[in-house]
């Protein structure tokens, strides 16, 4: 092929994916999506810029899902995955157990023989780790249970691939003598197997961190991604020899990793080859679906599909009960996994080569798997937008709690700050009324053991039933700044008798606070930041002490800042800005005034040395060094 | 009288340190003093919150305790005081069974602005300085404690003289080390106004 000819067709990827992605994304299908109709628009059925390369951009592109594993990997820590065995060898053997029966029964029923559909059920139980995967990380939902219970039976899937190719051979029963079985494993092989992995852990624990060291010394960045790749390609290149999935080896080495020093630079790496490269596999899978097929038989394609999602789908959910997912997390799960695996492709060109059924079926299944590939980002935007806003909204429809006891404290909103209000004034023996309106968190307090009741204190029938009118303190630590507003002018109005503590989340909700007539604000990063400016003088040589009094008068006079900028605030911007900055000018002449006589706010304690005569200033006791 | 050797427990309050001339000086002749334990108060309880069970432990391992502190307004600064307040416990340091403290010697060492002079009747401050230091003579014998007459570093406003005060902080340090050493009758020593005079009579070592 000519040089040009390369440039062409990389052209005609990278401009295929420059223009579908971003309006798959905006029309909030997913980048998944936007790849695959790219490599259908520029594949054989529709513009035809390529065409028999396709299978090689293919081959190299599947690369991505090899890259995409290592990088799964490293986001999960060894005893991440000690956690997940369960469901890796539970779900992962029921799922591919049921799901390949399911399909060859399904298939039988075609008038299939036993052995060719037992193969098309083992075919199609895989899932795309690729699709998956991209999908749950791009919504992020990788890391919640159903994510989680997704990637372990992605990883099973991998594993089954193996003996899949082992037992595909067997099945076609019409020509027993032509099949090539693979050798049987000898002790030699399974030594090797065990050899190669050992060596991958252990290379990964103890070599990869030195050699790495080595390399970033020469602070040359590319030799840093060089190696990075180099190792991936190697693991990839091990695995193949010893006759292992490439995508589990390098799934390990990132396993290994994930606690190394360079595990962010590994990532960083990484990253855009494999989005690349999964980019060019996604699209190269878009340009394999054969049209013409779906257009002669469009009603038998379309059910076929449908078919497969359904049951797989099906299996999943059951599974997915089985394992006790909540609902909202089983829909992500079984919906996640329904569609067809890259695998596939791998495995029906393996099954034609041993003839278990013929090239027809062959090109059937690829299309019904790729076609359950585009199928699957829809589901993903149905799951996002249609299935998982029921669940919330339910859980939002939950009646306030009935609230059965009058304190003299009410505590709205338990989250991060009110929960430490909530857990020093209980153990001072002080009742509170804790009132929350997030769902989760209200659940979570509670199994911690305290009361917390569900409901929305902004509502001024709650805020009586919970005692308005006969406690004391009201402390509002809700992070809504509009709400914890609107409950402090309710409060303001109905129950006068409260006393107000109000947390606020920036300075404009401490001078709307202000302008309301609130004394007591609690700015809530304050007191964090001028921690951290006490040690940091400390470490500077400050004594303890005098840090601390540094800090807290500087603390006095950010205050009356803000006191004295809210009466400004919400007026005249310009106005208020020119406030600003004067204020903060005074505040740098009130320093530099400070540093250049140095008695500061405690000059009392350290005179400067008298120059006048003892008898003349000896009336005056307090100053002694 | 036994040499066994006593171990001291050395009290600083200082609010600010990074302008103390005088008790900055005297602190570094004694903080490396082996059997000087240094509790710098201002630095271990910037916000006055007082470990009291660690600061009774303290007191318990220690046969002399001392209060090192300019003399503000006739007294401590304020977290002595509150030292006081705090550890000094009913049953722990006076009351019926407060006897964990008796058989100690106590000791305050001091700077003042104003000179000797202005501790007399006829000075600006009317009363001496062990009149004024009353109070903490009053502690240390409620508590059981033998009081000793105060280190004092007078007039030190307007001391510009570099080896005066040198030779005051090494006074101070002989004085300790003397303590330490039990190389003072205490029973002649109570009878003195300061320590100060007490290391006179002692031959420069």
């Amino acid at each position: 092929m000519e040089s040009s000819d390369y440039l062409f067709q990389t052209f005609i990827y990278l401009a295929a994916a420059v223009v579908s992605v971003p309006i798959a994304k905006r029309l909030g299908l997913g980048s998944v999506l936007g790849y695959l109709l790219a490599g259908v628009i520029i594949g054989p059925h529709v513009f035809g810029f390529i065409g028999a390369a396709g299978g090689d951009v293919m081959n190299v592109a599947q690369f991505g899902v090899v890259m995409m594993l290592f990088l799964v990997g490293l986001e999960l820590r060894p005893n991440v995955l000690w956690r997940l065995r369960g469901p890796i060898f539970g779900s992962g053997t029921l799922q591919v157990g049921l799901t390949a029966v399911v399909c060859a029964v399904v298939a039988l029923c075609f008038q299939l023989a036993i052995g060719p559909a037992i193969a098309v059920g083992l075919i199609l139980s895989g899932s795309s780790t690729a699709i998956a995967v991209q999908s749950l990380t791009e919504k992020g939902w990788l890391t919640t249970k159903g994510g989680q219970t997704s990637v372990a039976v992605l990883l099973f899937q991998d594993l089954a691939v193996i003996p899949i190719l082992a037992v595909l051979p067997l099945l076609g029963a019409a020509h027993p003598a032509t099949t090539t079985a693979p050798h049987p494993a000898t002790w030699f092989q399974v030594l090797l197997v065990l050899g190669t992995v050992s060596a991958i852990i252990i290379g990964g624990r103890f070599l990869v961190s030195p050699v790495f060291h080595l390399l970033a010394l020469t602070r040359l960045h590319e030799i840093i991604t060089a190696a990075a790749l180099l190792l991936v390609v190697g693991i990839a290149l091990a695995m193949q020899l010893i006759g292992l999935s490439p995508a589990l080896g390098t799934f390990l080495a990132g396993v290994v990793l994930a606690e190394s020093e360079y595990r962010h630079e590994l990532e960083a790496d990484i990253e855009p080859f494999k989005g690349l490269l999964l980019g060019l596999f996604f699209v190269s899978v878009g340009a394999s679906i054969d049209l013409s097929l779906i257009q002669s038989q469009p009603i038998l394609m379309g059910s076929l599909v449908i078919g497969l999602l359904l049951i797989k789908a099906a299996v999943l959910y059951g599974i997915g009960k089985i394992s006790r997912l909540e609902n909202s997390q089983n829909f992500t799960f079984s919906l996640a996994l329904a569609q067809g695996s890259e695998f596939a492709f791998v495995l029906v060109a393996f099954a034609v080569n041993n003839r278990v059924f013929d090239q027809g079926l062959g090109d059937r299944l690829i299309a019904v798997v790729a076609l359950s590939m585009v199928a699957a980002p829809f589901l993903f935007t149905a799951n996002e937008f249609w299935i998982q806003p029921r669940f919330s909204s339910r859980l939002r429809q939950r009646q306030p709690d009935e609230i059965d006891e009058i304190n003299p404290v009410i505590v709205a909103g338990v989250g991060r700050y009110g929960a430490v209000v909530a857990r020093l004034l209980n153990s001072q023996n002080i009742k509170t009324t804790v009132l929350d309106f997030d769902p989760e968190q209200v659940d979570l307090i509670r199994k911690i053991g305290f009361k917390v009741f569900y409901g929305d204190a902004t509502r001024h029938e709650l805020l009586a039933a919970a005692g308005g009118a006969q406690a004391k303190l009201l402390l509002i630590a809700i992070d809504d700044v509009e709400a914890s507003l609107g409950l402090v002018q309710l409060a303001q109005k109905h129950f006068p008798n409260l006393n107000l503590l109000v947390r606020a989340y920036d300075r404009e909700h401490a001078y709307r606070l202000i302008k309301l007539g609130v004394r007591n604000i609690f700015r809530e990063t304050l007191e964090s930041s001028l921690e951290m400016s006490v040690e940091a003088l400390r470490l500077l040589g400050f004594g303890a002490y005098r840090a601390y009094r540094a800090a807290h008068t500087f603390k006095e006079y950010d205050e009356e800042t803000v006191r004295v900028l809210a009466e400004y605030y919400g007026t005249d911007e310009k106005d208020f800005l020119g406030r600003v900055r004067k204020r903060v000018q005074t505040l740098d002449e009130l320093f530099e005034s400070e540093r250049a006589v140095s008695p500061g706010p405690d000059s009392a304690w350290e005179r400067p040395k008298a120059a006048e005569k003892p008898e003349a200033r000896s009336q005056e006791p307090g100053a002694r060094s | 009288m036994s040499k066994t050797a006593r171990r001291l427990l050395l009290l600083f309050a200082h609010p600010a340190v990074h302008k103390s001339r005088v008790n900055h000086l005297l602190l570094s002749h004694v903080q490396s003093l082996p059997g000087v334990t240094v509790n710098d108060l201002y630095e271990a309880y910037p916000r006055f919150l007082i470990n009291v069970a660690r600061e009774q432990a303290l007191l318990l391992e220690h046969d002399v305790i001392i209060f090192q502190h300019p003399f503000y307004w006739y007294s401590s600064p304020a977290i002595l005081k509150q030292w006081q307040d705090l550890v000094l416990e009913f049953g722990f340091a006076y009351g019926k069974n407060g006897t964990r403290l008796h058989g100690k010697l106590f000791l305050t060492a001091i700077s003042t602005g104003g000179p000797s002079s202005a501790y007399q009747r006829s000075g600006s401050n009317y009363f001496t300085i062990r009149e004024l230091l009353a109070p903490f003579e009053q502690t240390a014998r409620l508590c059981g404690m033998t009081y000793l007459p105060p280190f004092v570093v007078p007039g030190v406003l307007w001391m510009d003289d570099e080896h005066e005060l040198a030779s005051y902080a090494s006074t101070y340090r002989r004085a300790l080390e003397a303590l330490r050493d039990n190389t003072l009758d205490v029973s002649e020593i109570i009878k003195l106004d300061t320590l100060n005079q007490a290391m006179a009579l002692l031959p420069a070592s």
